[in-house]
Parts: structure tokens; sequence; C-alpha cells
């Protein structure tokens, strides 16, 4: 009996400690679809945030990394033990638009800082607490109406998915381009499963637009730029970040040869030329994942993890001067940090939040990439 | 529109009516002997297509481990009830190897083959051989013992199965879509229509393997006993026919038609571990234009299919979908007019 009650009062007293050290300490929530159909996305954000240190600006940062199955309703009871149990700071996550969506509330009612690796669009009273890594459609779309602008290219024919991708690329794209003198003469779209697009690249190769951009992604890509090759097209074509993995040319080919895609900098880190803001991040962030992961694992997602850790060297100084972690007060003052932190660089891009726009890329962001001999070449 | 541009849609549209048309056969073929409507048809067009791409690849494709996964599941659950029967012992080794000798047999060959690089025909003959033992597995998983159940129970469970083969698919052969070499690159010019050797392949298989079920089912006695079945169970099974061993039958062939499907569709378009679904659905559709019991209906059904999707993804392509599977509403409207019956539980 006299032992027991020993160990009790010693677990107590390593229980006390242990609380004591965490008020101290920061807590980062993240939520990441480490299974599941979205597993693919989700693991490379997760192993970029193993390699994190230990301690950031001096301070000592607890990461929980939980799973969420790529499920939404699992995103959220996640979200609720991190505000509710772990009294986290921040939220990281989730690496999936519809997790990302679904936690949003969760944050914002519990006024915590929710850090999106996925695009996500939500309502203003969510959005106050939410902002976004992944680059948004404007900040693509604005390189290749450039690229266009400087070739001549005068009217485009629209590929693209029926989905929520293939619509926000439309109409970011018909605006931009619109704004350049750039018409849109057709828009057609497809599904990734369907069995042919051959209808589809008959009508807008009998449009006969100087260009064609094709919206769509990984190896989806390939087999409408192969069916408009295959129509007797001769124009540029034109693809999209969604676009820029090596499945593209993997499928389509010597029929994607010379056509350009749009891409972040991070993936092309050791191509970008010297002046893109971003090169050194880029390098860094390639070389060290590399160095942990093996040649050729990097990938656009774990580059998301790897800016995550900018923003929080930046913001937890400013927002240490004014409160202590674990409080309210240190949380709002890390989204006025967030919010406030100014034109950044990241692996993916210079990222400039305020408080009207939370997506915040600048222009300077996009690369044109041109498919040569079966590699993306930067197009200078 | 003139007439090159509808010609061009004609021929795209029989084309791949002409894979829907094997589907639906299929479709109608597992319904008519088992009462089960078999949604998971679909999935393996995708498991056909995507074995022949890892074998080009030289990689053991997943299906290899799925295969021996899914016969070991068999062979157990034969064993258990066997068991629980008192079968003699040296009966239950036999089921055991009669189970697994085909499934391991393939699998040596495929590990064997895979990293040798053969010719694209071997490859496809490997590929069928490999998926087509999954119809009488999973027939034997998941609905021999359900035989006399609803139509409906039937339903539900195809539905579980889809899902399951989908995730599993996703599992074994990862996320990522793949094309295959087409079998034939020639082109053949006339006028401005320009039909592709891989096309033509399309319609002369498709051709040859209806002209093949229908010899089947005249002038075999395993094809008699099939439509026996069909015809009525409990008659047949008085006259001494298993309907297990015809539901076997009809799965092994309907898995058989689909990774023929596959090896057909896979160099036309870019096969992902889900695409077989949707392509399965069109079948469907065809397969209830012919009321589930009519081969020459679900045919012609198939072909107007593949004309619909093609002329409608002209038109509008946007709601594609929409127009193809909205067109099942007045067929079956039509179906239910022209001979109503009661409805079977």
């Amino acid at each position: 009996m006299k032992t027991f009650q020993l160990k009790t009062l010693v677990a107590a007293a390593a229980a006390l400690l242990a609380t004591a050290s965490a008020w101290a300490d920061v807590n980062i929530g993240v939520t990441l679809s480490l299974t599941g159909p979205a597993s693919g996305l989700g693991i490379p954000v997760g192993n970029q945030f193993k390699l994190w240190p230990a301690t950031i600006a001096g301070e000592k940062v607890n990461l929980i990394i939980l799973d969420d199955a790529s499920d939404p309703g699992k995103g959220v009871s996640n979200a609720r033990r991190f505000v509710t149990e772990d009294k986290v700071d921040m939220v990281f996550g989730g690496s999936i638009t519809t997790v990302s969506a679904a936690v949003a509330p969760v944050a914002a009612e519990a006024k915590t800082t929710q850090i999106s690796i996925a695009p996500v669009g939500l309502p203003p009273e969510q959005d106050r607490w939410v902002f976004r890594l992944p680059q948004g459609f404007s900040v693509m779309a604005h390189p290749i109406v450039e690229h266009m602008k400087k070739a001549g290219i005068k009217t485009v024919g629209f590929l693209g998915y029926t989905d929520a991708y293939g619509e926000s690329w439309l109409k970011e794209f018909t605006n931009q381009a619109g704004a350049a003198g750039i018409k849109v003469v057709a828009a057609e779209r497809f599904a990734r499963s369907d069995t042919s697009v051959t209808p589809q690249a008959l009508k807008l190769v009998s449009a006969n637009p100087d260009a064609m951009l094709v919206v769509a992604s990984g190896s989806g890509a390939a087999m409408p730029h192969k069916a408009i090759i295959e129509r007797g097209f001769k124009g540029k074509v034109y693809q999209t970040h969604a676009a820029a993995t090596p499945d593209l040319v993997r499928i389509g080919g010597k029929d994607v040869e010379g056509s350009y895609v749009v891409s972040g900098p991070a993936v092309v880190a050791g191509q970008l030329p010297d002046s893109h803001p971003s090169k050194a991040a880029a390098v860094d962030f390639v070389s060290k994942y590399e160095a942990a992961y093996g040649k050729g694992s990097v990938s656009q997602f774990a580059g998301h993890a790897y800016d995550a850790r900018i923003v929080l060297e930046k913001v937890l100084p400013v927002a240490l001067k004014k409160a202590k972690p674990g409080t309210p007060e240190f949380r709002a003052a890390l989204r006025d940090a967030v919010e406030g932190m100014g034109r950044t660089i990241f692996s993916h891009g210079v990222m400039n939040w305020t408080a009207t726009d939370h997506w915040g890329y600048t222009n300077e962001t996009g690369v044109m990439l041109k498919v040569s001999g079966g590699q993306f070449v930067v197009e200078k | 529109m003139d007439a090159t541009i509808a010609g061009i849609l004609a021929v795209d549209g029989l084309t791949n009516g002409a894979v829907y048309a094997l589907l639906a056969l299929a479709t109608v073929l597992v319904f008519a002997v088992t009462r089960v409507i078999f949604i998971p048809q679909g999935e393996f067009v995708a498991f056909g297509a995507l074995t022949l791409a890892l074998l080009q690849a030289g990689k053991v494709p997943g299906t290899v481990w799925f295969l021996l996964v899914l016969a070991a599941a068999v062979a157990l659950g034969d064993l258990w009830h066997g068991w629980r029967q008192r079968h003699p012992p040296a009966r239950l080794l036999a089921g055991t190897v009669r189970t697994l000798a085909w499934p391991v047999l393939v699998s040596a060959v495929a590990f064997w083959a895979a990293p040798r690089g053969m010719p694209l025909l071997a490859q496809a003959a490997l590929t069928v051989a490999l998926v087509t033992p999954f119809g009488t597995l999973i027939y034997r998983l998941a609905y021999e013992s359900l035989a006399d159940a609803s139509v409906l129970v039937l339903l539900i469970v195809s539905v579980g199965v889809h899902f399951a083969l989908v995730g599993l698919g996703l599992y074994f052969f990862g996320a990522e879509g793949f094309r295959n070499p087409s079998f034939w690159d020639q082109r053949f010019n006339i006028g401005a229509l320009a039909l592709t050797g891989q096309a033509l392949i399309i319609f002369i298989a498709s051709l040859v393997l209806i002209v093949a079920l229908w010899l089947f089912f005249e002038r075999s006695l395993a094809g008699k006993a099939l439509r026996a079945t069909a015809v009525n169970r409990l008659g047949a099974r008085l006259m001494g026919i298993s309907s297990s061993s015809a539901g076997r039958l009809s799965f092994t062939m309907a898995a058989f038609i689909g990774a023929l499907s596959g090896l057909l569709i896979g160099p036309t378009t870019t096969v992902f571990y889900d695409s077989g679904f949707l392509i399965g659905l069109k079948g469907f559709v065809a397969a209830v234009f012919a009321g589930l019991s009519s081969y020459p209906l679900a045919l012609v059904g198939a072909l107007g299919v593949g004309l619909l999707e093609s002329f409608g993804s002209f038109w509008a392509s946007a709601y594609k979908e929409v127009i193809v599977f909205s067109t099942i509403l007045p067929v079956l409207l039509w179906r239910s007019l022209r001979d109503p019956h009661s409805e079977e539980h």
C-alpha cells in the first residue's frame, strides 16, 4: 500500500512538471492526410515536418502530428482535440481542401490561426483565421498570360476538368487574358476517367485558336494534350501547375514535347535563374529533403511544410513580445503577426499576406517551364 | 458541323461503344445466370489495363499479390467450412489444391516473366490469365453463400465489392494513371477520316468475342447449362446442373471479358485505378436498355451510348455524363410500359 502511494506521488509530480514545461513551449497541431486516397500528398508533407528543428527562434516547439485519413470528419475531431486538450497556439493543415474547409470553423471558433496546406475558399468570418500556403490560381495564371502576350497570341482554346479546379482556372484565366486582350474562343470540359476526348479536341481545333490551355492534373493532363495534337493542332499548348509532374512526360511522350507548363519555383529549384527571389530557399529545401529521403524524392507538397517553418521563424519573436504561449492573447498576437508579416521569401515563391488577401503570393512567384527532350526546362 | 466532323465523332463513338458492348454483355450474362447486378464489372477493365502497363514497365504487377491474397482467403474459407462439416482431410487438401493451383501457377509465371520484357502479345495473354481467375474468386468469396438471397441483397453486396476493389486497386496500383502502347500503330485514311489500327482491333475483337459467345451458348454443353440456369434455376438444378458452378463459370467469363476490354481500351486513354467504374456503368446503362436479358439489344444499346457520348461531348462537353446517364430514365419508362411485371424479391 505504502509503495503504491509513493508511485502515485511520483507520477503526479512528474505530470505537474510536464505541464509546467508545456506551459513555456509553443504547441503546434498538425493534421495531415497520411493515409487514405490523398496520402500521396500528405506523406511528403509529414516527412518535411519530421525535419523541423526542436527549437524555432529560441523557443521549444512541440509538433503534434495527427493523421486525418483524408476524411474531413476525422480532421474536425483532430482539430477539436488540438484546441481543447492540447491548447495549441496554431494549427497547420489539412493537406487536402476538404479537410482544410472542415477544420476552418473549429479554428475560427477557438480563435486559433490555421495555416492551410491546401487551397481552400472560405466565408469571410472564417477566412480571418486562415492563411494558405499553396499558390492560388491568379498567381499561376499570371505567367501564362504574360508568356502568351509576349508570343503574340490573340485567341485561346480552353480544355479543362469539369470540376472546381477546371472552373476556377477558366474564371481566373478568362479575366486576366481578357485584360491583356487575349480571347478565350472555345471552352470544353472533360473528366479524368473519360475514355475519349476526341469530340472536345475536334471542336477546339475547328475553332482554330492560336494556343490551347489544358487544365488537368498529373497523369490526367496527358490524354487531352495527346488528343489535341492527334487532331492536328500546330499552335502552342499550355499546361497548369498541377500538370508539372514527370507523369505528364511519361504518358504524353513526344506529343507533349515543346509545350509550356507553369509551375511554382520549388520543384525546379536547381534550374531557377539567379534573378528569381526564391532560388536560395528552394535550393536549400530540396537539398535538405533529398539528403534525408533520397535523390528524386522531393515533391512540391513537402515544400509547404518547409515554408511553414519560415512563417514561424518570422512570427514567433513578434508574438512572444506581446504574450505567453498557451494564452488566448498569444494566439491573437500570432494571427496579427502572420497578417502583418510583410514580403517574405518562401521556397514556393514570394509571400505577402495582408488583411485583405490571405492567399498572398505575389506575381514574382510563377515560373514558365518548357518540355524539351522529355525534361522540364525553365523558360527564360 | 459538317460530314467530316460527324464521321470522326461516329467512329470515336462506335469505338467506345464496342467496348461498352462487351461490358454490357458481361453484365447481362452475370445477371441472367446469378441475378447479381455486377457493378464491379468495370474494375476488371482497370485491372487488365494496369496489369499490362506494369508488365510493360518490367515490374511485377500488384494484381499478382491481390490474386494470391484472394485465393488464400477463398482456400481458408473452404477449409473452415469443410472442417465444420467434418470432411475427410484428403478431400480438404484436394479442394485447397484446386483453389490455389491456377493462381499460384500464373503468379509464378508473372514473377518469372515480368523482368524479362516479353513481347506485347505474350504480356497481354499473361494479363488475361492473371485477371480472369478474379471472377470465380470474387464470386466464391462474396456471392456463393448468398446465392438464394434477393436481388436487392445481391445488389448491396455488389456495391460493397465495388468499393473494396477500388480501394484495393489504389493500394496495389497507386494513384497515377497509365497508358499502354498500341497493339497496332497503323493509320488508315479514308477521305478525311482517319481510322487507327487500335480502333480496328477493338471492332474486330468485339465482333469475334460476340460471335464466340453466341457459339458458346448455342453449341456447347456448358453454354446450354448456363442458359438453362438463366431460364429457371430450380428446374436446371433438378436436371442436374449445379447452380453454383454455373455462377462460377459466368463470373469467370465476366472477368475474362473485363480483362480483354481493359487491354482494348488501355492504348486509347489513360487508365487510373478507379477508371473502371464509369466505363462499367456505361456498359450497365446499355444492359438496362436490354432489360438485363437480351444480348442483341445490349449491343445496340452500347453502340447507342457510345454515339450519344461522343456527340454529347462535342455539343456540350460540360454536360456529357448528364446526357448519357439521363437517357436511362426514358429507357426505364419505356421498358416498364412495354413489359410490366411484378417486383421480384
